[in-house]
């Protein structure tokens, strides 16, 4: 076994183009109004990745410090305008952005910089090769969790704010007027991840573990980095999760404990 | 002993009003439907956002922890809320006799909240309420639901309660009946204020 990758050329790209072309032409057909998106996307696919490669390769031949901590800065900003954009109430102001980037921000990072410190040890620790891939998949699984756990977190008390309201009337303080409500947002939150590592190996060969083999690494060392990738993002989705879910709940009440439900902004129904 | 003041109490298009509830007190409230009644009791309550003072025997409503208010300055809303299966998971604690004064049946604790009437989930939340000892009572239309016979057990229930904990009571109701019955002092709620009759 080698342990050089057979380079792709752009033939072998277009081969692969065409079959996404031929699914386009195969949606016209059926009129499901889709074509021009499949190839919209294909087009952004190829310039969106191929950009990326340029980026990293520059940073892989600099090793700029400063630049690496940019593009980190780059892409948890993206991270937290997708979870904004995944909300049907996100919090009004500063907070409806910074509520999640900040849990993305806190989880991600620490776990990123512990695990390049303590547990893959390159050198230098910020190795872009290492760094940059590790925070990519930390930020893009957190994402999913820290979204899905504001999402129901918002969207249920919105809609038993009665019950909310009729908890505090009680006496109860705001924690266990909303405890089963963020409860239940923060196992929303943890499902996906918690599903991706019972199904990890059996019913889909993840994503990394495969480019890792592909690109020549031996099956075992790609295992092992894809058992520390699971283990990361679990901590990391959980982390986030928790904090954003502690965070949310604190901010839908003000400093007397009252349920203030029009710091959420509806956007879409 | 209990005593409800306000002071410049703006809530909404209502106030400022200003009020005194003296202990053992029971002062009604009427008014048009959207007068402001249940934002009200919810100023008082401290469950919404409000302008003005609130205080319980000289005592403002910040000095208290919010969660503490609201034992003690209790608030029964017009239709009530319940998240647990069973009726006994709401109750801290529970006085047998007067689950018997309302009517309510021995067994009614292990009921399932889901197979409860109307009444039946009133009358319950109204001793749900009762069980925090509260000194201040917000009742926003507790009989609405009630048959006539049920509707006097709740008002005997309520003025035995007041006489001997000389509670003050801030009470809504659209029955004049009940009015006559019940009030020491009735307001119509209108024209953001409260007008004495």
């Amino acid at each position: 076994m080698t342990n050089t990758v057979i380079p792709l050329g752009s033939v072998d790209l277009s081969i692969a183009a065409g079959l996404v072309v031929l699914l386009a032409v195969l949606t016209w057909q059926l009129r499901l109004g889709m074509s021009q998106r499949v190839l919209i996307a294909g087009v952004r696919t190829v310039v969106q990745l191929l950009l990326l490669g340029l980026v990293l390769k520059y940073l892989f031949d600099t090793r700029h410090l400063a630049l690496i901590g940019l593009i980190a800065i780059v892409m948890l900003a993206v991270a937290g305008r997708e979870v904004m954009a995944r909300q049907q109430r996100p919090f009004t102001g500063i907070w409806g952005y910074g509520l999640g980037t900040l849990s993305m921000f806190i989880s991600s990072f620490a776990i990123t910089l512990f695990a390049l410190n303590f547990i893959v040890g390159p050198e230098p620790w910020y190795l872009p090769q290492y760094s940059i891939p590790l925070l990519g998949m930390m930020l893009g699984n957190t994402m999913t969790g820290v979204a899905l756990t504001l999402d129901h977190l918002t969207q249920n008390a919105w809609q038993q704010r009665a019950i909310i309201e009729q908890r505090l009337m009680l006496g109860e303080d705001w924690r266990s007027a909303i405890k089963d409500i963020s409860r239940r947002s923060l196992r929303t939150g943890l499902i996906p991840i918690v599903n991706a590592m019972a199904a990890a190996g059996i019913i889909s060969i993840p994503g990394m573990m495969t480019g890792q083999v592909l690109a020549g690494s031996s099956p075992m060392d790609a295992a092992k980095y894809q058992i520390l990738i699971m283990f990361m993002i679990t901590a990391g989705t959980g982390f986030a999760a928790v904090m954003t879910s502690w965070l949310g709940a604190r901010r839908l009440f003000d400093e007397r404990q009252r349920l203030r439900l029009e710091r959420l902004k509806v956007l879409r129904d | 002993m209990p005593e409800l003041k306000l002071e410049s109490l703006k809530v909404a298009h209502l106030g400022p009003i200003d009020l005194m509830v003296q202990p053992s007190e029971i002062i009604c409230l009427s008014g048009t439907s959207g007068a402001g009644k249940s934002l009200f009791l919810r100023a008082i309550a401290d469950i919404i956002p409000h302008q003005g003072q609130v205080f319980l025997d000289d005592r403002s409503v910040l000095e208290y922890v919010a969660p503490q208010w609201r034992k003690q300055v209790a608030l029964l809303p017009a239709e009530s809320q319940w998240w647990q299966d069973s009726v006994a998971a709401h109750f801290n604690t529970i006085d047998k006799a007067l689950f018997e004064q309302l009517g309510l049946q021995d067994d009614s604790l292990q009921w399932q909240v889901s197979r409860c009437s109307t009444g039946e989930k009133q009358r319950l939340a109204i001793l749900r309420l009762l069980a925090n000892k509260p000194k201040v009572l917000l009742l926003d239309e507790p009989t609405g639901s009630l048959d006539p016979q049920n509707t006097k057990r709740v008002e005997a229930l309520i003025r035995k309660i007041v006489a001997k904990e000389k509670l003050a009571v801030v009470w809504v109701s659209h029955s004049e009946e009940q009015i006559e019955r019940i009030a020491d002092r009735h307001f119509v709620v209108a024209d953001g204020g409260l007008n004495l009759q």
